[in-house]
């Protein structure tokens, strides 16, 4: 077979990333014809920064979602090595392709004969499923502890403060080292931060609710029970693996028996998500902080004081809505930014395994040999960029649409 | 100012005591520890063998002990066996004599930063060697990356929503959306590889670490002068420093010019910005002479918070384009277990920050005399 021209390579690509461009066309469409009941996220499409922001956005979130289901990929087994296929450049023909099999490395071979094109797509579901979650993860601790820190001031606010601090003067880079290398790992310290740190949402989820209904007995206790009964068992699931809590040579603590454990996480996963959002938590506790502090001397926040509201229900119902328009553009840029920071775990090839598909690692593999070859780099470098480059521009669409109001 | 200072100063210090405890203990956990000790011994050692190891070179003592060893608020711990005397503040095994001679304290308070096990050196040397080196990386950053960063803000502030604005702004925003080894891999191929085939640069940095020759000098010059030109200005060459400088700095320049912009827009908006106008003042003297001073104000403080986020590009860049800066000795510390260099690295990146931060507010205070501190 011939090897395929520029043209065909690209004509190719756009086929096979069919099935975003479908819904891509379909998102857009509902949301403009319905963009004035929509709030704030109608109002995104009156601005062509946000409009093209949320495009990339929604772009690689397809694509991450549709590959992951296989939908995309040309080579669904990433880790497949096709002999001859060493660094080839795209548009290669794969030798002794079998029947059924697609016939071509769209954009080439890596140095162990991988495709890159799929390893490409596969590598944004690692990022879709990870950044995203570990941002709501840093806005639950940060927001958690910051209402209280600026409302009530003090030594709270002085400690928190201070921890805040202490965690932002550590060199990002110097934490990962730490954090995410395996011996650590087999002294159980990540798993004592993700018991810490996912405990977070739990309590958020319960004072929440407790704040609102708590004079409503009746319906608080059922809601109550069945809210928190499911993120405990949740948060179970998620901090224990094989019946453990922690486990190390020396001691173990039990947790959930495996018969209730329906999911584990990876151990290298969970080492990468908990320091992620451990770097970013102080972040967002110093912004809620600013905000809450300027938020209290609101004259709302006065009548509710004065209707003997309790503190945290002014925290959660009064003062936290009025801060989210800030809150909205920061958790666009923080998607980013651990966009970013898991990049470089990757790049520095800290955490998660070395034939991982993520961005970071694909790019720390492929500059080895960028004098030579640039195909490896490149894809993953770029799809980085566009990435962060579209939640930016969200994040400006967002803080402009929501200025005008 | 004064006792403002000195609170400052005090938390600083004890900040910095937190974090390197923080890090001796992860440091000192038993894995990373029996690590150490394969790494020095053999890696085939049993586990009787590793602890023998430990205890032997002082890393079995309970963690705190060996941190005010480390400080020099407890004495360094002695042994004494058949074949003399060996010790923390001795280098290898001495008679009992030599042993009553050495000092008892020997910790970061006496001036003495430990040994390094995996470059075999003293930590302080080889941190004083290696900071020159990224100091002369940050020289040329801090060079490209204030002037232009504050240019663009300045520029796209001074009519906000014109089309110089709009694209500016569009710039800062892909600046501040591209993570230094994303644009350093894209230099690396569009301008040193064979395949585009512009080979405008080196793809490497590690010339610039040449070592001075012994017979340079500048005539009429202190010595110290000359070996500070030789490693900004004759060492790194435009052909291999241009592409590390610049990835740093596009990271930092994005976020520095956005804050810029915002600040100058605000300004302009101000009344007496509209009284000079209004005036008869020339457009290019109310922003020179009467907005650019209070615009500035707010960029300083950012540019001074920068340097923690410089860190992390330094590392970055400097194991892409391979220049063995201090960053690459962070990699290297910290991917060997290499604990004193690796307290040595953190104690001098916390100080970095907290001293900009204490920098940043004073400044500040110095800068807007609306400012006063309670």
């Amino acid at each position: 077979m011939e090897p395929l021209s520029t043209f065909e390579i690209i004509t190719r690509i756009l086929v096979q990333l069919s099935p975003v461009w479908i819904s891509l066309i379909l998102l857009y469409t509902m949301s403009i014809a319905f963009k004035r009941r929509l709030g704030l996220y109608g109002k995104l499409f009156d601005s062509p920064i946000g409009m093209i922001g949320f495009g990339l956005v929604m772009f690689w979130v397809f694509t991450g979602v549709y590959g992951a289901m296989d939908m995309i990929v040309t080579h669904p087994d990433v880790l497949a090595q096709v002999s001859g296929m060493k660094n080839k450049v795209p548009g290669t023909p794969m030798r002794g392709a079998e029947e059924g099999e697609y016939a071509w490395y769209l954009l080439g071979g890596d140095n162990l004969a991988r495709d890159v094109f799929s390893r490409l797509i596969k590598g944004a579901w690692e990022v879709i499923k990870i950044a995203p979650l570990a941002a709501i993860f840093a806005f639950m601790v940060g927001i958690t502890l910051g209402l209280p820190a600026g409302y009530f001031g003090g030594k709270l606010d002085t400690l928190l403060s201070f921890l805040a601090n202490l965690i932002l003067a550590f060199p990002v880079i110097l934490l990962f080292y730490l954090l995410v290398t395996p011996e650590i790992v087999a002294t159980g310290v990540p798993n004592y931060m993700a018991i810490v740190l996912f405990v977070f949402p739990i309590i958020f989820l319960a004072v929440l609710l407790n704040s609102r209904f708590h004079t409503r007995p009746k319906l608080r206790t059922p809601l109550l029970i069945g809210v928190l009964g499911f993120a405990t068992w949740m948060y179970l699931q998620l901090v224990s693996s094989g019946g453990y809590l922690i486990k190390t040579p020396e001691y173990y603590i039990p947790g959930l028996p495996k018969v209730l454990d329906f999911f584990d996480i990876d151990s290298g996963l969970l080492v990468v998500f908990v320091s992620v959002v451990f770097v970013n938590s102080p972040t967002v506790f110093r912004i809620v902080r600013g905000l809450t502090m300027d938020i209290k001397t609101r004259d709302y926040v006065a009548a509710a004081q004065t209707r003997g509201e309790g503190s945290w229900y002014i925290m959660l119902w009064e003062i936290l809505p009025n801060a989210r328009g800030p809150l909205i553009v920061d958790f666009c840029l923080r998607i980013g930014y651990t966009t970013i920071l898991l990049g470089t775990l990757g790049f520095f090839g800290l955490g998660l395994a070395p034939e991982s598909p993520d961005w970071g690692s694909t790019i720390n593999d492929g500059r080895k040999l960028l004098s030579i070859y640039l195909h490896p780099a490149l894809p993953p470098a770029l799809a980085l960029l566009s990435l962060v480059l579209g939640l930016n521009l969200l994040a400006d669409g967002l803080r402009e649409e929501s200025l005008k109001d | 100012m004064g006792p403002f200072i000195l609170r400052r100063t005090a938390v600083m210090i004890v900040t910095a005591l937190c974090l390197t405890f923080i890090v001796f203990f992860l440091t000192n956990l038993y894995p990373n520890l029996e690590k150490l000790a394969k790494t020095q011994g053999n890696f085939r050692m049993s586990d009787e063998a590793v602890a023998s190891w430990l205890d032997k070179n002082g890393y079995a003592q309970p963690t705190f002990v060996k941190y005010g060893q480390w400080l020099g608020v407890v004495p360094g711990w002695t042994r004494t066996s058949e074949d003399g005397v060996t010790g923390r503040c001795m280098l290898g095994t001495v008679t009992a004599e030599q042993a009553a001679q050495a000092p008892s304290f020997c910790g970061i308070i006496q001036g003495d930063w430990g040994y390094s096990t995996v470059f075999r050196d003293d930590v302080s040397q080889i941190v004083s060697k290696r900071l020159g080196m990224t100091g002369a990386l940050m020289f040329w950053v801090l060079i490209v990356m204030v002037p232009s960063a504050l240019l663009i803000g300045v520029l796209a502030g001074m009519r906000e929503g014109s089309v110089t604005d709009r694209s500016l702004s569009t710039v800062s925003i892909l600046t501040t959306a591209t993570p230094e080894y994303v644009s350093g891999v894209i230099f690396i191929a569009v301008f040193t590889s064979s395949t585009v085939g512009l080979k405008w640069f080196k793809g490497t940095a590690t010339s610039a670490t040449a070592k001075m020759p012994s017979d340079y000098s500048i005539a009429f010059m202190p010595e110290w002068f000359e070996a500070f030109w030789f490693r900004v200005a004759v060492a790194p060459t435009f052909e291999n420093f241009f592409l590390p400088v610049l990835t740093i700095s596009l990271y930092g320049m994005g976020y520095i010019s956005r804050m810029t912009r915002a600040s100058m827009t605000e300004v302009m908006t101000a009344q007496y910005i509209r009284t000079a106008r209004l005036k008869g003042v020339s457009f290019y003297n109310v922003v020179v002479k009467h907005a650019l001073r209070n615009a500035l104000i707010a960029p300083f403080t950012v540019i001074m918070l920068q340097f923690p986020w410089l860190l992390n590009g330094v590392v970055i860049v400097e194991t892409l384009f391979n220049y063995k800066g201090f960053g690459w000795v962070l990699v290297q510390a910290a991917s060997n277990n290499d604990i004193e260099l690796l307290l040595a690295v953190s104690v001098v990146s916390v100080v970095v920050v907290l001293v900009t931060q204490l920098i940043s507010d004073i400044g500040y205070v110095y800068l807007n005399p609306r400012i006063r501190i309670t």
